[in-house]
């Protein structure tokens, strides 16, 4: 016992002599998780400002935000005008990477990627299409033999911006679902169980012979889950990548107009290549700052991200942002810390 | 015992009544014996989920186990060189709170109701202890970010502690409530015939005699908060760096072994295996150094 | 008896003649101390309630008593009704509570008379050991390898060959995730609660009162059952009582295994919700008043809950030692 401290105790006094104490605090969104610990890391590395940032959910990192325990918060939805309202003052909203959620399944006789369309989709999750081989599946993936078993269906139980991104896609795709479960962070689920966490979800299709859910891009990736070929607004048939992430953001960029605040759905983006179940992710910050040596922390650490950390963005399958936007986001930055 | 001379042979009646009871004995036997083996079943199915999760985490985990993990702070994914340094302090460090305020309070109140048993505010606290332990984690996380938190605008590993040490309290209140009750009277009547005050007494006799079971319960106690993730992630917070400050966020192995557990990477998976054998492991030290220390000279069941 | 307190000191190493019938400073400021630290818990606990039932009062008015009867729970259309997770809370626990009893009260009783001196500690400890495993890993333990062996051989066999698939208790499909799933996670979780307070209280009871039963002519379990859990039995129920709160209580393993369906089954093997994994599922992501008020409404409710159940239990323990006292 004291020799596990003594040890742990070196390993601290080896890593205190980096002088600094921890400059900022930060609370959000689980999404990007593994994305920001390794720029806050690289960056502590570059510039010894230690920035401790925490997953406590988006909603959580929007609630310590507006309560001032935490100096930025980081959400996978953007705030609500309600929640805008309850801030101490106005908060500006930078998109940092680009998610896309996949839509995987267990058919273990396809070799194929499944082809869906948002319709399709919308129809399985409320449970009007039960059986994968239900017409309105074999009508678009000609020659594809899908088994006359039923869907299982698996969606998140637990509040999460994956669950928003996908139902924003549905609830614009399908007006059965914008009138039925809606747009949310949780929502109230026709069929289907729910399991905690992308790796619930994950875990519970990988187990279950004909099951079909939503994941984040990352999970699919890393565990070699198969992923469905959604059609875009375009009317092909895109596989989520990181590319075609990017391309989602893209195609929205160029309809934004100057004055953006950023709180922008990419949801069934324009453009070929662009893949519909897309979004930001955001960091969220005061634009009003009462500590001066935060508001510089904070502006070197959004321009270092903006230039440098984006480059390390597809290295663990998170989409960077599109270069039109970056030097739009640059300029937005410095008028942080500028009073109201 | 019948009246027959050793020559005589048993009447009818006296045979009957020998069949009857041999036959009695038989059936109280296999009474007997049945109920030995449904014992053993029990010890081994309670055993056997304890055998297959440390196996699944020593097979999974073990491998991330070398010395970078006890004296690096978390990396990145990808990176080689990540551990959970600061976690392992975050966690004796938060135990340590925990143990200042749950056990004290625990052990005072279990006391208290021990000697006070029939009055009113002995019972009421006995419920309310009760009604305190089914009182989900995160609900204590929220309490104790609304006074501890957020008056003071920021998180601290202090007040992850208390709240920490408020769970502690209904387990070690029982515990030790029982554990006074089992002392004999006679011992308590004995040390106050010698002329010992009732402070002494209680310290002395009756808390010495129970304090292996007290220390079982705390120890029990400890173990479960020592594993909370919830009521920490609003109070404790977490910490990426090294620090050793009570008044700031501090890092938590339940912290990093969920963090990593719901991340999408096999490494870091692996790490949080690991992160939970070495929280174990705490435990199972914290528990030898405890039960040794405490270790009875006198067995309580050895009175009258 | 009025003594004054003349101090004889009769050598150097006994303590102090004094009357025990005096209240010196010690007695004072012991009872002092016993009886702050035996405030902190109502006070706690006062605390705690009211802290949530301001938050959670919103919610509740805006309901009423359908907050409590209905199965709807919409955030999006900001709808809410608990009653799913309050079915599901009761009957997890009560599952967890039948199979955790009888289990850790079997392990202790044996522990306590059958086992060699050697094995004592040993397995003592192991079974405490079963309160050090966060629930984290409780949960992802259950996803990874409760769950698949649930759903294959065990639910199957459960419903198809012993033919319980005929009674309501186990009809329906087996994907894995279920109430069946989360009273055994849960079971696993308490054993250790019960087992070491019955323990403890089973090794306390006077060696005497084993000896008079087998000098009688009791069999070892006679000598068990009829003078040593008797003289257990209230110490194992407040140990019992214990496990119960925690299984009312606990949110992560459970939410990891229960299916998280808000829909009321009497099938054990369909998915269902509990109270506490209700909120810790959607805490962190809830940013609506009045979301964050149904929150903590139900927090409020489970508060309630937890307890009228305990007081049963109470009223249970009562029962019981009443019963003792009169058959004594």
């Amino acid at each position: 016992m004291l020799l596990l401290a003594t040890v742990a105790a070196c390993g601290g006094a080896r890593e205190q002599s980096s002088r600094s104490s921890v400059a900022l605090t930060g609370a959000g969104a689980t999404f990007p998780y593994p994305i920001y610990s390794k720029w806050f890391a690289d960056y502590a590395r570059q510039s010894g400002v230690k920035i401790n940032y925490q997953s406590i959910g988006s909603g959580g990192g929007i609630r310590q935000l507006s309560e001032g325990t935490v100096d930025f918060g980081a959400s996978d939805a953007p705030m609500t005008d309600a929640e805008l309202k309850a801030a101490k003052g106005p908060v500006m909203h930078f998109p940092t990477v680009i998610g896309a959620v996949a839509v995987t399944y267990n058919l273990s006789a396809l070799r194929a990627p499944l082809r869906l369309t948002g319709g399709v989709l919308a129809g399985i999750f409320l449970g009007q299409i039960r059986k994968w081989n239900d017409s309105r599946i074999t009508a678009i993936n000609p020659g594809v033999a899908l088994p006359a078993t039923d869907i299982l269906v698996a969606h998140r139980s637990d509040g999460s911006g994956t669950t928003y991104i996908f139902s924003d896609f549905l609830s614009t795709v399908s007006l059965d679902w914008s009138q039925g479960p809606g747009r949310g962070k949780e929502l109230s689920w026709p069929v289907g169980i729910g399991a905690k966490g992308n790796e619930g979800v994950a875990g519970q299709v990988k187990q279950t012979p004909g099951a079909i859910g939503y994941v984040e891009l990352a999970y699919a990736r890393q565990n070699s889950l198969p992923t469905a070929a959604v059609q875009n607004a375009s009317g092909a048939y895109v596989e989520p990548s990181v590319e075609s992430a990017t391309a989602a953001a893209a195609g929205e960029a160029t309809t934004l107009p100057a004055n953006t605040d950023y709180r922008v759905s990419i949801v069934n983006a324009p453009g070929a290549g662009a893949y519909p179940i897309a979004s930001f992710t955001w960091l969220l910050v005061y634009r009003g700052q009462a500590d001066s040596a935060k508001a510089a922390h904070l502006k070197a650490f959004l321009h270092w991200y903006l230039t440098t950390g984006e480059q390390s963005a597809a290295s663990l399958d998170y989409a960077p942002l599109p270069p039109a936007m970056i030097q739009r986001l640059s300029t937005r930055v410095d008028s942080l810390g500028t009073g109201t | 015992m019948s009246a027959g001379a050793a020559a005589s042979r048993p009447s009818d009646r006296q045979r009957a009544v020998r069949d009857r009871t041999r036959r009695g004995l038989a059936r109280r036997k296999v009474v007997n014996g049945i109920m030995l083996g449904v014992l053993g079943l029990c010890v081994v199915l309670v055993t056997l989920p304890l055998v297959l999760i440390l196996a699944h985490l020593l097979r999974t985990g073990a491998g991330a186990l070398d010395v970078a993990f006890f004296t690096r702070m978390p990396a990145p994914v990808g990176e080689r060189e990540g551990g959970m340094a600061n976690a392992i302090v975050g966690t004796l460090i938060l135990v340590g709170v925990a143990a200042a305020v749950g056990v004290p309070v625990g052990v005072g109140a279990g006391v208290y109701v021990a000697e006070r048993r029939g009055s009113w505010l002995a019972t009421t606290v006995r419920f309310l202890s009760d009604v305190l332990n089914g009182l989900p984690s995160i609900v204590m996380g929220i309490f104790a970010w609304q006074f501890l938190v957020r008056p003071v605008g920021h998180f601290s590993a202090l007040s992850g502690g208390v709240a920490l040490g408020a769970m502690m309290i209904p387990m070690v209140t029982r515990t030790t409530e029982e554990m006074v009750r089992t002392v004999p009277v006679s011992l308590r009547e004995a040390a106050l015939a010698l002329g010992y005050p009732r402070w002494r007494t209680a310290l002395v006799v009756v808390l010495r005699t129970a304090s292996a079971g007290i220390v079982t319960g705390a120890l029990v106690a400890l173990a479960r908060v020592a594993g909370e993730t919830a009521p920490l992630l609003f109070t404790a917070f977490g910490n990426q760096f090294w620090s050793t400050n009570v008044t700031q966020p501090i890092a938590a192995l339940p912290l990093q072994i969920f963090t990593y557990a719901i991340s999408p990477y096999d490494d870091w998976h692996r790490l949080a295996w690991a992160g939970a054998l070495v929280l174990i492991a705490i435990i199972l030290v914290l528990s030898l150094i405890a039960r040794a220390a405490t270790r009875n000279r006198f067995d309580a069941s050895a009175g009258a | 008896m009025a003594i004054a307190p003349q101090i004889v000191r009769a050598d150097a190493g006994t303590p102090p003649l004094v009357s025990i019938h005096d209240r010196g400073l010690g007695d004072v400021v012991y009872r002092g101390v016993i009886l702050f630290f035996a405030l902190c818990v109502p006070l706690l606990v006062v605390l705690v309630a009211w802290e949530i039932a301001r938050a959670g009062w919103p919610a509740l008015h805006r309901f009423g008593f359908s907050f409590l009867t209905s199965s709807e729970w919409n955030p999006v259309k900001q709808i809410f009704g608990a009653a799913p997770a309050i079915y599901g809370t009761l009957v997890s626990s009560a599952i967890a509570l039948a199979l955790a009893a009888s289990l850790a009260i079997g392990v202790s009783v044996w522990l306590s008379e059958f086992s060699p001196r050697s094995l004592r500690q040993p397995v003592a400890f192991l079974v405490d050991l079963l309160a050090a495993i966060p629930s984290v890993v409780y949960g992802l333990w259950g996803i990874f390898v409760l769950l698949p062996v649930l759903r294959d051989p065990v639910m199957p066999f459960l419903r198809d060959r012993l033919g319980l698939g005929h009674t309501a208790f186990f009809a329906g499909p087996a994907y894995g995730p279920s109430m069946l799933a989360a009273g055994l996670i849960l079971a696993i979780m308490i054993l250790p609660y019960i087992a070491s307070v019955s323990r403890e209280v089973l090794l306390a009871v006077p060696r005497s009162q084993r000896e008079a039963a087998l000098a009688l002519g009791a069999t070892r379990w006679e000598a068990i059952w009829h003078a040593v859990l008797p003289h257990a039995r209230t110490g194992i129920l407040g140990g019992v009582i214990l496990g119960l709160g925690r299984a009312l209580g606990e949110t992560m393993a459970v939410t990891m295994v229960i299916g998280n369906r808000p829909e009321i089954s009497a099938s054990l093997l369909a998915p269902g919700y509990t109270m506490a994994s209700l909120i810790a599922n959607e805490f962190s992501e809830a940013s609506s008043d009045a979301h964050l008020s149904a929150l903590m409404a139900v927090g409020f409710t489970l508060f309630v809950i937890t307890i009228v159940v305990n007081a049963a239990a109470r009223w249970l323990v009562w029962r019981v030692e009443r019963g003792a006292r009169v058959s004594a």
